[in-house]
């Protein structure tokens, strides 16, 4: 027993790694696909924006936070930080969050998962995983004005600025499921959600969005020029 | 509502993010094939049900997903402190100025 333990192995041959997605043939479907995402009759001044950023990588990088390899590997693999408790790091493409004290979740763009796992396994040694979940759970934002007040009804985590500062993330529960939320900007919120989950939790937030106007779709440039100054008082501010 | 520490995360959070899972700092006999059945059945069926403190294992189940320690009074259900896995409670039955 202690001769195979001891058997220096070739990680590379250990490992069994599938490009899941090897042309872009390869038919894939968004947990929300099913859904009608753009809104036929916007709202004039619409107080949320609801939107999926469908079919992304899903990484979950397990490993001890305090072995400097593992920190290098990770940091030489993504260009990220190692984010600390309930905090994020972020690139251009991609987003580094921590999950738990060993688990961080990267995501990035949908056809990069791949090479991202060679790079990660190239850099990385020891006691570690790389697990590409993509197809178990998926994006969905949540942006505009009121876009707090809609979490404020759905989860019991305070949602404030004091409490949730900009690249903040916290698992909590939200509606009667859970989701990861992090905030991205003053008033743009990433959800990471189960597939399983995903197309009640956009139900849920359809109907909590409701009374502040929804526009299904991303902001255009305009609106959220116009947004990030924002001029509407917020009742709950302060 | 209880409003609980994680000591991973480093905050407060709601209960509902939390499950029970029971008594704490029960030991495992160390050799089960030679302890007597009574031993062995004390350690799988038997429990406290202490009126006071009680040390209890609690899990992060909608966050990080870490177990973690907990001491609370049962009678008055304040939570004195939660505590990693590993590390020894503040709060003992002993120590207690209540009790």
């Amino acid at each position: 027993m202690s001769e195979v333990i001891n058997k220096t192995v070739d990680e590379a041959t250990q490992v069994a790694i599938m490009d899941q997605c090897p042309t872009a043939d390869v038919p894939a479907r968004s947990p929300l696909a099913h859904q009608d995402q753009s809104s036929k009759v916007a709202p004039q001044n619409p107080g949320v924006f609801l939107w999926e950023d469908a079919l992304k990588t899903h990484l979950v990088l397990r490993g001890d936070a305090n072995n400097a390899d593992f920190r290098q590997g990770i940091e030489a693999a993504t260009g990220l930080d190692l984010p600390e408790a309930l905090q994020s790091t972020q690139s251009d493409d991609w987003a580094l969050g921590w999950i738990a004290p060993d688990e961080w979740l990267l995501t990035g763009p949908g056809d990069q998962a791949f090479a991202m796992e060679t790079t990660l396994r190239k850099h990385l040694s020891g006691h570690y995983a790389v697990i590409n979940v993509s197809g178990g759970q998926t994006l969905v934002r949540l942006a505009g004005p009121e876009a707090r007040s809609v979490l404020m009804k759905s989860c019991p985590y305070d949602v404030h600025d004091r409490n949730f500062p900009i690249g903040k993330i916290v698992n909590t529960v939200l509606a009667k499921s859970q989701a990861t939320i992090r905030r991205l900007g003053e008033n743009d919120w990433e959800l990471v959600v189960r597939r399983s989950f995903a197309d009640y939790i956009w139900r849920w937030l359809m109907d909590a969005s409701g009374e502040y106007g929804l526009h299904l779709g991303q902001p255009d440039a305009a609106t959220a020029a116009r947004q990030s100054n924002p001029s509407r008082a917020n009742p709950v501010e302060g | 509502m209880f409003y609980i520490y994680c000591p991973y995360c480093g905050e407060h959070r709601e209960e509902e993010e939390f499950h029970p899972k029971g008594q704490a700092h029960l030991a495992r006999p160390e050799n089960p094939d030679e302890c007597t059945d009574e031993e062995w059945g004390n350690y799988l069926y038997f429990r406290d049900n202490p009126r006071g403190i009680h040390h209890e294992i609690w899990v992060h189940a909608i966050g990080c997903r870490k177990f973690f320690n907990v001491t609370r009074d049962t009678q008055t259900y304040e939570i004195k402190e939660s505590y990693r896995m590993g590390a020894t409670p503040e709060v003992t039955h002993a120590n207690d100025p209540l009790s």
